[in-house]
């Protein structure tokens, strides 16, 4: 079993099928109801986003998302699958991967040592 | 109770044994414990637990090979694809892979050519093959990538970059002629392909353009030497393969076709070798562009039309460093008896040369048109 990210993000060039689109309720109860999705949120909008960065030791606090322009991350789901191609066709059936696009990343837990 | 219990184990003789097992309990046990308000059921009962029980200790011996038994069951229903190379291809060409280090993979992985074979066929620097190959080695590892063929619902998608990877591995042991066994492992692959997806014109194109040119084998080389189509004796084509190649043919004016079935068109106007060049150029409009496709179509041109227009046609083509540019020049000012214009491009086209077949075959040219 693997973890994976997706991030959904909005795309400038949506998809023009005419098919009703998938029901997000419905996708997020089928795949926590499997286990398969273990978490995720929707996103507050860019504006509302902030940058931090430090450097040289000052905190540097700005407005703006990571992203400019049209496409930026609205969501993000956490998946436990067995394989690339499993999150793969989880993912497809979020009505975002028609309207928008998503990210599938693999991610690891960090191995801390919490003593 | 026999039957019943012959209906939910399927054994004859356990089912036997475990009735008298069942009925020998019951000698031990009512008089003890009474008899049962329904014996039969009590009977049906114990001989049925003993029956299961006495599977499941024989399973934990039979596990493996039932396990083996049913998991190629399971695969031949799901994946009828049983070839070990075809299963090490689709994964080396999964989608999140990009194009570029599908290929290069599976010709790593696959054919076994090294980084500076598979550099060279696709005319990039060393450093930038080896580390497209270390990306995607890391990405399979890193995003879960399975290794598998893809499930009947996603092959055909999946199938146009195995396509790609098979036309590459054809065309390496097509073009350096040592390594002829690539070639016919691609052709070996393709057939398999073919079989597998009867319903898809492409893979069928791919394995007409792979038996047309490799029907050429042992005609193009003689005495180690690059021999041009023109020159090649028919005799030593293979008519076997000319044949098969045909036969997968669609006739060139009927529906436009993909990029394999259109390429196969335009080979099996090389080996019908009736002078009919007609068809060629509109097939090469059919494929667009990049340096390769836009030479080979300027030479159709020469071809259909004759060595002016030829030479006219790559006058008119961008500049590229696609090294076979100065060859082809060469060789229509060459028929048109312009020597000394012809020992330029031959020298230029030298410099750039691949291969030691296809250098041979310039510094030929070039004694002809200098001596």
């Amino acid at each position: 079993m693997s973890r994976y990210i997706m991030f959904v993000c909005v795309d400038g060039d949506p998809d023009t099928d005419p098919a009703p689109e998938p029901d997000i309720e419905k996708w997020v109860a089928d795949h926590d109801a499997s286990g398969k999705r273990v978490g995720g949120d929707r996103l507050a909008e860019p504006n509302d986003a902030t940058m931090l960065r430090v450097r040289d030791g000052k905190q540097l606090v700005t407005d703006g998302p990571f992203t400019e322009g049209k496409e930026f991350i609205v969501g993000y789901d956490l998946l436990e699958c067995d394989s690339m191609d499993e999150a793969i066709a989880i993912a497809a059936g979020h009505p975002m991967a028609r309207a928008g696009r998503i990210e599938i990343r693999a991610s690891w837990p960090l191995e801390l040592n919490l003593s | 109770m026999v039957s019943t219990l012959i209906r939910i184990t399927g054994d004859w003789s356990l089912a036997e044994d475990c009735t008298a097992d069942a009925f020998e309990k019951a000698l031990e046990r009512w008089p003890r414990d009474g008899v049962p308000d329904n014996p039969g059921a009590w009977l049906t009962t114990v001989a049925k637990n003993k029956a299961l029980d006495r599977l499941r200790r024989a399973a934990n011996e039979a596990r493996k090979l039932e396990q083996i038994a049913i998991m190629d069951e399971l695969e031949a229903d799901v994946n009828e694809v049983t070839d070990d190379r075809l299963r090490l291809i689709f994964t080396c060409c999964h989608p999140a892979l990009p194009l570029e280090a599908r290929v290069a993979l599976t010709l790593r992985t696959v054919a076994g050519l090294t980084t500076p074979e598979i550099a060279s066929a696709f005319l990039v620097p060393e450093p930038t093959m080896a580390q497209r190959l270390v990306r995607a080695q890391k990405k399979i590892k890193n995003a879960g990538i399975p290794y598998r063929v893809p499930p009947i619902e996603l092959l055909p998608e999946r199938l146009g970059g195995v396509l790609a990877v098979l036309y590459l591995l054809f065309n390496e042991g097509y073009t350096a002629v040592s390594r002829v066994d690539l070639a016919e492992e691609a052709i070996r692959l393709t057939r398999v392909l073919a079989q597998l997806m009867p319903g898809e014109p492409e893979v069928r194109g791919l394995l007409a353009l792979e038996l047309l040119q490799h029907s050429r084998r042992h005609a193009r080389l003689v005495d180690g030497a690059l021999v041009p189509l023109e020159e090649q004796d028919r005799g030593l084509w293979d008519t076997a393969a000319i044949e098969e190649g045909l036969a997968l043919v669609a006739p060139v004016r009927s529906v436009p076709g993909g990029r394999y079935q259109t390429q196969a068109a335009i080979a099996a106007v090389h080996a019908r070798d009736d002078g009919d060049y007609s068809d060629l150029v509109a097939l090469y409009d059919r494929l667009g562009g990049g340096p390769v496709i836009e030479l080979n179509r300027a030479v159709a041109i020469g071809m259909a039309h004759g060595p002016e227009a030829g030479l006219a046609a790559i006058a008119a083509l961008p500049a590229s460093d696609y090294y076979l540019v100065p060859a082809a020049r060469a060789d229509f000012l060459r028929r048109l008896g312009r020597g000394d214009e012809a020992a330029v491009q031959y020298r230029l086209a030298l410099a750039v040369v691949k291969t030691d077949q296809e250098r041979e075959y310039l510094a030929r040219r070039l004694a002809e048109v200098e001596g």
